[in-house]
């Protein structure tokens, strides 16, 4: 079991779901985070006084899948995300040790998908 | 007494009332996140706090027939106020012109909070802005507008509150956030506003209220009525138009906040002219001051690093000095007998205006300096740093505004 971690564009959210949802990968939590990469983020002017280096809006998905779906799950957030622009954002994959579903209380890899 | 009057000022004032909680959106989408709710508790605890003072002591200060400087107290609590015309109007009752003066009253202690938000404490808010008002703003306002009052009776211009409103908070708003000295944590400069739609809210709603303030300064449904309304919205036009464009060729983009200040400027600097000034006065003034007022708060706040956290003094106590200056300008007899400008014939009209100006600052500087010190040394002005921190919204008041969880 893997948890994917992904720093998109928000503008690029739709395009990644259904890049997913194509792969069969259907569950997913999306969290607004702030940050910036190499670009150093964006300058904001309030009353002519310059606010430099501001972070930048970006979403935070979390995925968690069973190990064979790593890879489709990774080409389908790449297809979605990509522009080819800087500030397109990262994969994060993580070993994930359990997983249980609140409801029925399975645990491992039946409880994931 | 005329109906149609005493209809238009008492909706006048209902506009003016507007305006301070228009204040209150207007600067509290200004500051951070955790200290917008004292923002607007402020703007709202004056409305409540100078209705009370204004009828108990403040229009008998003010309007009160005295001496060269101060009104009496012949009008303590309303007394002879009543359904009947008075001196300053003889056409609507004295309690619409008392109640359209009381609107004023409040806004302008409304005004100054700007240059010491998200550090104040409360009970010293409460205790300056009652003290400001009677030793300050009554004295002030009765020296232009009440009877007997010296700068009025030197012929001084101020059609709706250039000087008594815009000036004499601007300037106290300089001394405060002088004396209670910067935010914390701020950035270089100030901290990045948490709520753009609502300072264009506010903005929006201070422009609607300020056709009251200034039409309803001609305290009757007429001519010079109509001529302040019309002067008042082409001023607020061309100052926010001059400030987008400024901010265009100076950082590169026309900002919203920038535009919004500069509406904001014209309207402060046209009220002290909209009931002498035409059209191309107007436009004169509002162009005038948006470039004025974008150099005090971009570059020279910047210069003398004070703190005015929301330029109450960049914008209302620079655009009154603009406004009140080019009104002795540009005054035309045409629009106004009472008033000549050096444009058309009367260079001493801007003297009067300068010694206006100057006498006003220097009261104010004084007068708020003294009472703010006081203040600070009987019970302190600064909340504590952690406090500070933490926000004024929960260490003033216990409540925030948005919530994270349900």
């Amino acid at each position: 079991m893997k948890l994917i971690i992904a720093i998109i564009q928000p503008y690029r959210l739709e395009e990644v779901k259904q890049a997913l949802y194509k792969k069969d990968i259907n569950l997913m939590t999306v969290s607004e985070v702030l940050g910036h990469g190499r670009q150093m983020g964006v300058n904001e002017v309030y009353r002519g006084i310059r606010e430099t280096g501001n972070l930048l809006r970006k979403l935070r998905l979390e995925i968690a899948v069973n190990d064979k779906f790593v890879e489709p799950a990774v080409e389908a957030i790449v297809a979605g995300a990509k522009t080819g622009e800087t500030g397109d954002g990262k994969i994060f994959i993580l070993p994930l040790e359990e997983c249980v579903r609140i409801r029925t209380e399975e645990k491992g890899t039946k409880a994931i998908g | 007494m005329s109906a149609g009057d005493t209809a238009w000022v008492l909706v006048s004032a209902a506009l003016v009332m507007l305006m301070t909680p228009a204040l209150g959106f207007f600067y509290g989408g200004m500051v951070r996140k955790k200290n917008v709710l004292s923002v607007l508790m402020k703007a709202f605890i004056t409305l409540a706090v100078i209705s009370l003072q204004w009828v108990i002591i403040g229009y008998s200060l003010s309007f009160g027939e005295g001496g060269k400087f101060i009104g009496g107290f012949q009008h303590f609590m309303l007394n002879g106020v009543g359904q009947e015309g008075s001196n300053y109007a003889s056409n609507i009752p004295g309690l619409a012109f008392m109640i359209f003066q009381a609107m004023f009253a409040i806004i302008t202690p409304a005004l100054i909070f700007g240059a010491f938000v998200e550090r104040i404490k409360f009970s010293s808010f409460l205790l300056f802005t009652v003290l400001w008002s009677t030793f300050i703003y009554d004295p002030v306002c009765h020296w232009v507008w009440g009877k007997g009052g010296w700068l009025g009776a030197m012929g001084a211009l101020d059609f709706a509150g250039g000087t008594v409103v815009h000036i004499n908070a601007g300037i106290a708003a300089l001394v405060t956030a002088l004396v209670i000295g910067k935010r914390k944590n701020t950035g270089t400069l100030g901290p990045i506003p948490h709520n753009m739609p609502f300072t264009v809210l506010g903005a929006g709603l201070l422009w609607f209220g300020w056709f009251g303030f200034n039409a309803g300064s001609a305290l009757g449904a007429n001519g010079l009525a109509a001529n302040a309304f019309v002067v008042t919205n082409t001023a607020a036009a061309a100052a926010a138009l001059t400030w987008a464009v400024i901010e265009w060729f100076y950082s590169g983009k026309p900002t919203v906040l920038g535009t919004v200040s500069g509406a904001v400027a014209g309207l402060v600097a046209i009220t002290p002219a909209s009931g002498f000034v035409d059209v191309t006065g107007a436009i004169i003034i509002g162009a005038a001051v948006a470039g004025v007022c974008f150099v005090a708060v971009s570059i020279v706040k910047g210069i003398f690093k004070y703190d005015d956290s929301l330029d109450a003094f960049g914008v209302h106590g620079v655009g009154g000095m603009v406004g009140a200056l080019l009104t002795g300008v540009l005054a035309n007899p045409a629009v106004n007998a009472l008033g000549t400008g050096t444009m058309f014939g009367n260079p001493k009209q801007f003297m009067i205006q300068l010694i206006s100006v100057v006498a006003t600052m220097a009261y104010s500087f004084v007068g708020t300096f003294v009472i703010f010190k006081l203040i600070d040394l009987t019970m302190g002005v600064r909340i504590k740093e952690k406090d500070e921190n933490i926000g004024v919204d929960l260490s003033e008041h216990n409540e925030r505004a948005y919530t994270l969880i349900e």
